[in-house]
């Protein structure tokens, strides 16, 4: 069978391009090959560098992928700057979730959320919060934000758009292998 | 190409250019009828179809407003977008998967053969197999369907061989690439599937049939057909003596016109037909037109659907090639000894990773979600699609606040599973999820229905005036002038995908409205 190569095949210029307009300092990060810094969040109109950085655990401990670099969950919720940049209730919604997500994590663990050491017990505060509008907008949005990112899908074996290479017609639409003999 | 004049009152008006109105459309152009097809969307053609997701959602689906109720997890998680249709030239068969089956014969008489069904409003059909089958063989043949007119099935791709592969474990009998409006040779000016995937997404070979490129394009060849694109029929007028005189609509500038008409043919889809109808209410209609029974909007079904996924210790790769090509039929046969009536078939499905992100199960987090999400291409899929009871109480009605941009009402869907369609989706969920076990699937997934993709039976047919909205050609018992042509006409929604008979029917509509035309019934 043909397998999918994993790595990123796309062009990393035009996918920071791309990018550059939503996550400048992300993108300079990546680019350099240093790795994310903080830098990616100083930037932010509206939300504190401290609420997009919680967000983006936030991000992770909704949908973990172990795989995948934090700069996808950044690129993911980087957009929610903007928006509380242009409407006051947006800005409220995250701030105040957030808030309240740390008010919980102190309550319960003496630190804010992105402090709280395991996962399983950040998960815990996100089930607490749940029902809320800010988590299911929150999670409503980034079931599009982060698995819709091309740059992530190699990863996860998916191909893509396919008609620009013929379809798969020659490229492995019948190459299982394993299947025993009918 | 035709532009007919709005106060030409000699034209057939069809409000639609998808499976029905498509098809009407160019039947009727090639009879020497002039035709002015008003179609809500725009015209795309091929090279504009996009192989991604969300991207081709958000060009081609309706995502006009509605709203739902009812106890179907679709009114929790997708409130506003009960349906997953297309606003677009060509309609639902730009995005359809091109399974074309037809009726078995004892589902034109779901009445007389499952009985009476606590809570069902079941009807007989006013039509039988044996006199839809030569319509059903001309449908065929416009189509292309594979498995018929001696053309071959297409070949099966990597989801197809491990369902196949399942199936015959389980003991399965009739288990094949399916009857697809796909070419698997070339054909009819169109050439052979390139097994791209994103069927949904527009066929960007032109090998899966759609009015788009076939049915219009020929109606508009003749002279007699013309399409207006970015038109929304607003509200169907009629005369002092009860028939229907024209049709406003809001043209792409978003300004009212009215074009006049001999005959009006509704094909909206199964939600905006309805929708239209009752819109169209006035003093001599307060009800909505055709709507003196009270049936319109009534008896949406939406099949009884569901898909199971399964993860596999290694590839499969199931978006690979052309998604709905393979069928497992055996469990569409009628056997109340499995606890319901009718039947469903098994068919091969897949998403992208998008929109299994989205639908694998909405509103999932967390770590058992990101781990199936990590077997996608370890995964194979199969979309299960099965008759649903008619129920008056499942309904389309006008949504009493919201109003879309023209200041109408808009839709609103209600539905509620009967216990026959729970009793359905449970025996389904369990034969798929072994097919998969039985070639080594490590974990299954019953993944929950999606916005409804195959609307019916809000206009239905009836032998009897009093039992529903039109008669056996689709004519409304009402307005003599008046004809449905998509899918709302369905009595009931059988097991099988509905585009075949939608087309049949279409194709024999035409037919019976050149000959009333001509004898000056109509």
């Amino acid at each position: 069978m043909r397998e999918v190569d994993r790595r990123n095949k796309y062009d990393r210029r035009v996918f920071l391009k791309g990018a550059a307009s939503t996550v400048p300092a992300a993108a300079v990060a990546s680019a350099t090959g240093l790795g994310i810094t903080d830098a990616w969040a100083e930037d932010a109109k509206a939300l504190t560098p401290a609420t997009l950085k919680t967000l983006v655990k936030v991000a992770r401990d909704i949908y973990p992928h172990d795989f995948l670099a934090d700069r996808y969950y950044i690129v993911a919720v980087k957009p929610w700057d903007g928006k509380a940049a242009e409407d006051a209730a947006v800005k409220a919604m995250i701030t105040d979730g957030i808030a309240r997500l740390d008010q919980d994590a102190r309550d319960r663990h003496k630190v804010p959320y992105a402090q709280v050491p395991w996962e399983v017990d950040r998960v815990a505060l996100l089930v607490g919060i749940e029902q809320t509008t800010f988590f299911k907008t929150l999670r409503g949005d980034l079931v599009v934000s982060l698995y819709n990112q091309k740059e992530l899908w190699p990863k996860f074996g998916y191909e893509g758009s396919s008609a620009e290479h013929g379809g798969y017609i020659n490229r492995g639409f019948s190459d299982i292998d394993w299947l025993p003999k009918a | 190409m035709a532009k007919f004049d709005q106060n030409d009152s000699s034209v057939v008006v069809i409000i639609g250019s998808g499976a029905g109105g498509g098809t009407l459309g160019n039947e009727l152009a090639q009879k020497g009828i002039k035709v002015v097809i008003l179609e809500a969307g725009n015209r795309y053609e091929i090279p504009d179809f996009i192989n991604d997701e969300w991207e081709s959602f958000t060009q081609l689906a309706w995502t006009d407003m509605r709203t739902t109720s009812g106890t179907w997890r679709v009114a929790k998680d997708f409130a506003n977008l009960p349906a997953w249709i297309v606003k677009a030239v060509g309609g639902s068969t730009v995005h359809w998967a091109g399974a074309s089956l037809r009726f078995e014969e004892h589902e034109f008489k779901a009445r007389t053969t499952y009985g009476g069904v606590p809570g069902a409003s079941l009807l007989d059909w006013p039509v039988t197999l044996a006199e839809m089958e030569p319509w059903y063989a001309k449908a065929e043949f416009k189509m292309g369907v594979t498995r018929t007119n001696d053309i071959p099935g297409l070949p099966g791709n990597n989801n197809f061989k491990v369902l196949e592969a399942g199936a015959r474990k389980l003991g399965y009998k009739t288990v094949h690439t399916g009857n697809m409006a796909i070419n698997s040779q070339p054909r009819d000016g169109r050439g052979a599937c390139q097994q791209i995937g994103f069927c949904f997404q527009g066929c960007k070979s032109g090998a899966k049939w759609s009015t788009l490129y076939t049915e219009i394009p020929k109606g508009e060849a003749t002279g007699n057909l013309e399409v207006r694109s970015g038109s929304m029929a607003i509200k169907i007028e009629h005369d002092a003596s009860g028939k229907v005189t024209g049709v406003v609509y809001a043209d792409s500038q978003g300004k009212m016109q009215l074009q006049k008409a001999r005959i009006v043919a509704v094909a909206g889809n199964s939600i905006e037909s309805p929708r239209l109808l009752l819109n169209s209410a006035s003093s001599m209609f307060p009800d909505g037109l055709a709507n003196s029974s009270g049936q319109v909007g009534r008896n949406y079904m939406r099949h009884m659907t569901g898909s199971v996924y399964a993860t596999f210790e290694n590839p499969v790769h199931m978006y690979r090639g052309t998604t709905m090509a393979g069928i497992v039929r055996d469990e569409a046969a009628f056997n109340p000894k499995r606890g319901f009536v009718g039947g469903y078939e098994m068919e091969t499905l897949s998403l992208g990773l998008p929109f299994m992100a989205a639908f694998l199960n909405p509103g999932a987090w967390g770590r058992s979600f990101t781990a199936a999400m990590e077997t996608y291409p370890r995964m194979a899929g199969m979309w299960l699609v099965g008759e649903d009871m008619p129920q008056e109480t499942n309904r389309i009605t006008l949504d009493p606040v919201a109003k879309d941009k023209f200041g109408m009402p808009v839709a609103s869907v209600h539905f509620d599973d009967h216990p026959n369609d729970v009793a359905m989706r449970t025996h389904a969920y369990k034969q798929g999820s072994a097919i998969y076990e039985a070639v080594g699937a490590t974990v299954t997934y019953p993944t929950t229905p999606y916005p409804s993709t195959h609307n019916l039976g809000t206009n239905r047919m009836s032998e009897k005036a009093k039992d529903g909205v039109v008669n056996k050609f689709g004519q409304t018992h009402d307005v003599k002038n008046l004809f449905v042509s998509d899918g709302s006409q369905f009595t009931t929604g059988a097991a099988c995908n509905p585009t075949l008979t939608i087309v049949a029917l279409a194709i024999r509509q035409a037919d019976y409205i050149a000959g009333a035309m001509q004898k000056k019934e109509i």
